[in-house]
C-alpha cells in the first residue's frame, strides 16, 4: 500500500494558558491519495488547530505527523515553510487574493518563494498560471482584478493558485462560507472534478452541504476525532 | 526566490498605493534636495567667488612701513625680498603728508594761456619700481643704481603728470623745476596696474628724495607668482628688517582657498543640518508608513507564508519597498536640487559647478534613508507568525 499523504498519529496539541488549554487530543488520522475528505464540527472545537497542524502552519504539541511520508514535527522552520509550499495548496474562506493584482498575476504568485527542485522557469509561468486558470473554467478572466469578480470566481482564482504548485494536497478552509448557495454548488463541483482528475482534498467546514459531497467524514468535538 | 521575483513583488507592492508612496517619499524628496541644493550652491557660488580674484589681486603684496625716527626698511633690503623664493619683483616707495603737494612746473617761461605750475606728488622709489607697478616706459628710461651711486638729479614723470606739464618729448632733455631745483626728465612711466596715482606723480630717486624729507622707506610693493603670495606675506617683512617685523604691516591678498572655506561655511552649515533634519524626518514617514503598511497586510503576509515564503523573503520584501521608496525620494530629490542649482546659476549668472559624485550618492543616500526606516518594519512582518496573520 502506498504512503498515505497524512498520516497523523497521537497529535495533541496544548497552548499554553492557565490551565493549558488542550485543542487536539490524541488525533490519528490517515488520509490517502485521491481521498475526499470532510473535517466538521462547531466553532471551538479544535478545526482552525486541526488545519493549521496539517497546513504545517503550526507545531503540534505531541504525535507524529507525516506529509508524503516525510516526518514534520522534528523539521527546521525552513523545511517546513518549503514543504509547505510545494507540497500544500491552501484555500481560505476569504480568498486572500492580492486586491491590486491581475488574477493571472495572482495565481502566478504560488511559484515565487519556490526554491531548489522544485524551481520552475519563470518563462512559462503565466502558460501555467493560465492552465491552471483553465482548469478551474476561469480562462476568461485572466486579466480581471479581484474586485471585478464574483465571489465564486474569486474563490475559484484562488483554488487555481493552489493548484499551481502542483500541490499533493489541497487544504480548504471553510472554502463556501462566504459563498452563496449557487456559487457554493458551483465550486463544490469543482472539488469533484479535482478528486476525479486524481486530487487529495481535506476541506474543514461546518455546512453539512459542503460535508455531504465529501467521501469521508470525520467529526472533532472538544479536540477528539472520530471517524463518520 | 529569484530575485527578479523579489524586484517583482516589492514594486507592486509599492505601487499598489502610488499616492501614498508618493506623500511617502515627500520627506526624502526635501531632505534629499536640500543637501543637493546647499552643496551645489555652495561649490556654485564659492567658484564664483574664487573667480573673482584675478591674477593681478591674488599676487599683489603691500608692505607698509611706519614713520619712525630710524629707518625700519633700508632702501637696498628691497633686494632680500627680490631673493625670496616666488617673489617677481619688489619696490621701495617713500611718501610722505609732505612730499604730496609739491610745486612743480616744467619751465620759467611765463605762457598765459596755460598753467605750468602743478601741486603734484613726488615719491622716492628704488629703481625696479616700473617692474614692481607693471607699467611701462612710454618715454625714455627709468633711473637706474648708476643714477643712484652719482646721485644724479634726474626725474621720471608718471603719465599724467608729464600731460600736466607739458612734457611731450624728451629729445631735448627737459626739466622740471620742483620747488627751487632744476630736475632733467628722462622718461615718463604709464601703463601701471598697481599704485596707479603713481601716474600723476613725480618720482625721484632715493638719492633725491632727502631733499624732499623722503628719507625712508614708506612702503614696499612685492608681486609674486600665482599661489605664492600667502608664503611671501609671511616672509617678507622678515627680509626687510630684521627684528622689526612685527611693526610692519602686510596686506596680502585672501587666499582663494580662505575665500573659498569661508562662503561655503557660511553656507553650509544651517541649510547641511536643515537637509538632514528633513532627511531624519523622511526616515520617519517612511518607517511609520511601512509599519502602517505591514499592519495593513498581515493578510498578504499570511497568504505569502502559506504559499512557501520565509521570514527572510518577507523582511527582504518589505526592506526593498522602503528602500525603494527612498531610493524614488532620493532621484526626485537629486533632480531637483540640481534643477534648482541650474536655475539660480542662471538667474545669477553664474557658472554651474557640479560635482558628479555629489549627483550619484545623493540617490544612494535616499535609499540608505529608505533601508534604515524599513529594517524595524520588515523584521515586524517577518517576525510575524502565519497562523496568526491568517487568522
Amino acid at each position: 500500500m502506498p504512503e498515505p499523504v497524512i498520516a497523523l498519529n497521537a497529535v495533541g496539541k496544548e497552548f499554553p494558558a492557565d490551565p493549558p488549554v488542550r485543542a487536539l487530543s490524541g488525533v490519528s488520522l490517515d488520509v490517502h491519495r485521491t481521498d475526499y475528505m470532510a473535517i466538521i464540527g462547531p466553532s471551538g472545537s479544535g478545526k482552525s488547530t486541526l488545519l493549521n497542524v496539517l497546513g504545517l502552519l503550526d507545531r503540534p504539541s505531541s504525535g507524529s505527523y507525516r506529509l508524503d511520508g516525510i516526518e514534520t514535527t522534528e523539521l527546521p522552520d525552513g523545511e517546513r515553510t518549503r514543504l509547505r509550499g510545494s507540497r500544500i495548496g491552501f484555500v481560505f474562506q476569504s480568498f486572500h487574493l492580492l486586491p491590486h493584482r491581475s488574477v493571472a498575476e495572482n495565481v502566478m504568485l504560488a511559484e515565487v518563494y519556490r526554491s531548489g527542485a522544485a524551481r520552475r522557469g519563470r518563462k512559462d509561468r503565466r502558460a501555467r498560471a493560465l492552465a491552471a486558470l483553465e482548469r478551474v473554467g476561469l480562462s476568461h478572466r485572466v486579466d480581471f482584478l479581484p474586485d471585478r469578480l464574483s465571489g465564486g470566481e474569486r474563490q475559484r482564482a484562488a483554488i487555481a493558485r493552489a493548484l499551481m504548485g502542483g500541490p499533493s494536497l489541497l487544504l480548504c478552509d471553510e472554502p463556501t462560507g462566504n459563498l452563496d448557495s449557487r456559487n457554493t454548488e458551483a465550486v463544490l463541483d469543482l472539488f469533484d472534478d479535482l478528486r476525479d482528475q486524481g486530487l487529495t482534498i481535506v476541506v474543514i467546514t461546518h455546512e453539512n452541504e459542503v460535508s455531504d459531497r465529501a467521501k469521508r467524514r470525520v467529526r472533532i468535538t472538544d479536540g477528539v476525532l472520530v471517524e463518520e | 526566490m529569484d530575485l527578479r521575483d523579489l524586484l517583482n513583488e516589492a514594486m507592486a507592492g509599492m505601487l499598489a498605493r502610488p499616492v501614498r508612496t508618493a506623500l511617502t517619499t515627500l520627506g526624502t524628496v526635501l531632505g534629499i534636495t536640500t543637501l543637493v541644493i546647499t552643496l551645489g550652491i555652495a561649490a556654485t557660488a564659492g567658484n564664483q567667488i574664487v573667480g573673482r580674484f584675478d591674477e593681478l589681486t591674488a599676487t599683489a603684496i603691500t608692505v607698509e612701513v611706519p614713520e619712525e625716527r630710524t629707518a625700519l626698511v633700508e632702501w637696498d633690503a628691497v633686494d632680500q625680498v627680490t631673493r625670496l623664493r616666488g617673489v617677481t619683483s619688489a619696490a621701495a616707495v617713500a611718501e610722505t603728508k609732505d612730499s604730496a603737494n609739491l610745486s612743480v612746473r616744467s619751465n620759467k617761461i611765463v605762457d598765459p594761456t596755460r598753467v605750468t605750475d602743478q601741486t603734484l606728488t613726488v615719491v622716492a622709489a628704488s629703481p625696479s619700481l616700473p617692474q614692481a607697478v607693471k607699467g611701462s616706459l612710454l618715454q625714455g628710461r627709468f633711473f637706474d643704481v648708476g643714477h643712484l651711486a652719482r646721485k644724479d638729479r634726474v626725474v621720471v614723470l608718471g603719465e599724467q603728470a608729464a600731460a600736466m606739464l607739458g612734457v611731450t618729448r624728451l629729445e631735448g632733455a627737459p626739466a622740471v623745476f620742483i620747488g627751487k631745483h632744476a630736475y632733467t626728465v628722462i622718461g615718463i612711466l604709464g601703463g601701471m596696474k598697481r599704485e596707479r596715482n603713481l601716474a600723476s606723480a613725480v618720482m625721484v630717486p632715493p638719492t633725491i628724495g632727502r631733499q624732499f624729507g623722503l628719507r625712508d622707506v614708506t612702503r614696499v610693493l612685492i608681486n609674486t607668482s600665482l599661489g605664492a603670495a600667502d608664503l611671501v606675506a609671511g616672509q617678507a617683512p622678515l627680509a626687510l628688517s630684521p627684528g622689526n617685523e612685527s611693526v610692519l604691516q602686510v596686506i596680502a591678498p585672501p587666499s582663494p582657498t580662505r575665500a573659498r572655506d569661508a562662503v561655503q561655511n557660511d553656507v553650509n552649515a544651517l541649510f547641511l543640518i536643515l537637509g538632514l533634519v528633513s532627511l531624519v524626518v523622511g526616515a520617519v514617514g517612511i518607517a511609520n508608513v511601512t509599519l502602517v503598511t505591514v499592519m495593513e497586510r498581515v493578510a498578504e503576509i499570511g497568504l505569502r507564508r502559506s504559499l512557501g515564503a520565509a521570514r527572510r523573503h518577507i523582511a527582504a520584501q518589505f526592506l526593498l519597498e522602503s528602500t525603494l521608496t527612498g531610493l524614488t525620494g532620493g532621484v526626485i530629490g537629486a533632480s531637483l536640487g540640481v534643477v534648482a542649482i541650474v536655475g539660480v546659476s542662471a538667474a545669477k549668472q553664474w557658472t554651474p559647478v557640479l560635482d558628479l559624485r555629489l549627483a550619484l550618492v545623493a540617490p544612494l543616500a535616499g535609499a540608505m534613508v529608505g533601508l534604515l526606516a524599513g529594517l524595524y518594519p520588515s523584521l515586524r512582518a517577518a517576525r510575524m507568525e502565519p497562523v496568526d496573520a491568517l487568522r
